[in-house]
């Protein structure tokens, strides 16, 4: 899977939980300060995210993903 | 009047079975419409009971699909009934201290929708996939915290819990924070979503609801020889009430005075009624001396009348005992069905309208009374009538009794 197909359907993701518009997510946006995403539905977007990639994103990993494009780079590595 | 503070009614808000709004509800109670309907949902149809009055506004059609993933139905309906109170008062630019803002809004059930949903999840694919806005949106303050956040109340935010008295109880409390200085506008009131199999099967088993599956809009029957028990209801309603003082420096607009209440316990049983409402009778009697009203004052009440067998005589003994047998009566509950926590608000809102509109909402399906009815209830049609002060009656599950005195201002 393309980093460009990750991100999109991180957006879709983002939209379905925290009502995100899509065209605005981008590798570059922060999650909390671009987006919008409370703490609360980040943990919402962590499980849609495992499911719908395939992949298992620990807790303590969750801290570490700041903006699109890290979730982007972990999810792309987990997948290999 | 007495030497208390003067609490006033400075605006109103409601979802209910009826109406999104307070006009449409007050419109529908006035034409005497129910808002009783057949439950269509796949699991009504293994229930005892397949009957109630659900929301006539979806509150998905009012609040935003992402905000409604973090609230309880409860909340929700919480949310738009007091958003419609507060643009009301006109408080919202008006410059009030947030610090002498306050909010009491209760539940008689809480999230249990919220409860039930998220156990299924869990049970059909594991504790990562329950919700993280799960704990609050059960929580039974959730509903008062919400409505907290809205209007930015930082003066305290509450939210007592007495089952079917918890509107009015809600309404007391707001009283009393005014009252004692602590608020100068409270936010109050109460609400209640739980349409949902588990606890209308828990209430059937009981006994306590109408099985009148085949006739929704006559199922609810107050004081009717053939009433055979409530029919559940959800909705919310909020009033606005502010001291006197600060609401008249404003020029704000006035529907009535919160006179006085009284609140009494049974100490009786846990769920069964008092059966000559002595608990009730203590209750009224203590409204009326906050009030400093004369029973002789109170021309109508809006009574709790659940369309139970048994309690809707105790309370008309009780009636009797504490006001004499002029009072005209009715039960907004043959409409709307029971609101359960959220209806002695709403009834409060019923009440200071009719004293407004001179006019009382009749109860419907009264077609047939008990035969030891001896109280003049306003059956199927409106009445028009001078109403310079009303009492509002609640009583729950557990001995809770609730008494309002409302007047003009």
């Amino acid at each position: 899977m393309s980093r460009d197909e990750i991100t999109a359907g991180l957006a879709e993701i983002l939209e379905e939980v925290a009502g995100v518009t899509p065209a605005d997510v981008n590798e570059a946006k922060s999650f909390t300060d671009d987006l919008d995403v409370d703490s609360l539905s980040m943990v919402e977007v962590v499980v849609a995210a495992e499911e719908r990639f395939g992949v298992k994103i620990p807790d303590d990993e969750v801290q570490n993903l700041k903006t699109v494009g890290d979730a982007v780079t972990f999810i792309e590595k987990a997948q290999a | 009047m007495t030497n208390r503070t003067e609490v006033l009614v400075t605006g109103i808000g409601a979802t209910t079975p009826l109406g999104g709004d307070v006009a449409s509800t007050w419109d529908a109670l006035l034409a005497g419409r129910s808002g009783v309907s057949p439950l269509t949902q796949e699991w009504a149809a293994r229930l005892p009971v397949r009957i109630a009055a659900q929301l006539a506004v979806d509150p998905a059609q009012v609040i935003d699909r992402v905000k409604m993933r973090k609230l309880d139905r409860s909340q929700a309906a919480a949310l738009i009934a007091a958003d419609e109170a507060w643009r009301d008062s006109g408080l919202a630019d008006s410059g009030l201290d947030p610090e002498r803002l306050g909010v009491v809004v209760g539940s008689g059930i809480g999230g249990a929708s919220t409860l039930l949903n998220q156990d299924d999840i869990l049970e059909a694919r594991g504790a990562r996939f329950v919700s993280p806005h799960t704990v609050p949106m059960l929580m039974p303050n959730g509903p008062a915290a919400h409505v907290g956040l809205a209007v930015g109340a930082q003066a305290g935010v509450h939210a007592p819990t007495s089952a079917c008295a918890t509107g009015a109880e809600s309404l007391v409390w707001a009283l009393d924070m005014i009252r004692s200085g602590r608020a100068d506008v409270v936010v109050a009131g109460g609400t209640e979503a739980v349409i949902h199999p588990l606890p209308i099967a828990g209430f059937a088993s009981m006994k306590a609801m109408s099985t009148r599956n085949d006739d929704p809009e006559r199922a609810s029957r107050p004081f009717d020889k053939g009433r055979d028990g409530f029919v559940l209801g959800e909705g919310a309603g909020i009033m606005v009430l502010e001291r006197a003082d600060h609401a008249r420096a404003r020029g704000a607009k006035i529907y009535g005075r919160l006179a006085g209440a009284g609140m009494t316990s049974d100490g009786y049983d846990i769920v069964q009624p008092h059966p000559e409402g002595v608990g009730a009778v203590r209750a009224i009697t203590k409204a009326l001396r906050d009030a400093d009203i004369d029973p002789a004052d109170i021309v109508h009440v809006n009574a709790h009348a659940t369309s139970t067998p048994v309690g809707d005589m105790a309370e008309i003994i009780a009636l009797h005992r504490a006001l004499g047998d002029h009072p005209v009566l009715t039960s907004t509950k043959s409409m709307t069905g029971h609101l359960l926590g959220a209806a002695g608000a709403l009834e409060s809102i019923a009440t200071i309208l009719a004293i407004r509109d001179s006019i009382v909402p009749p109860t419907i399906n009264l077609d047939d009374p008990d035969d030891k009815l001896d109280l003049d209830v306003v059956a199927n049609k409106a009445r028009s009538m001078d109403i310079p002060a009303a009492l509002n009656n609640s009583f729950g599950f557990g001995g809770h009794n609730a008494a309002l005195v409302f007047t003009r201002p």
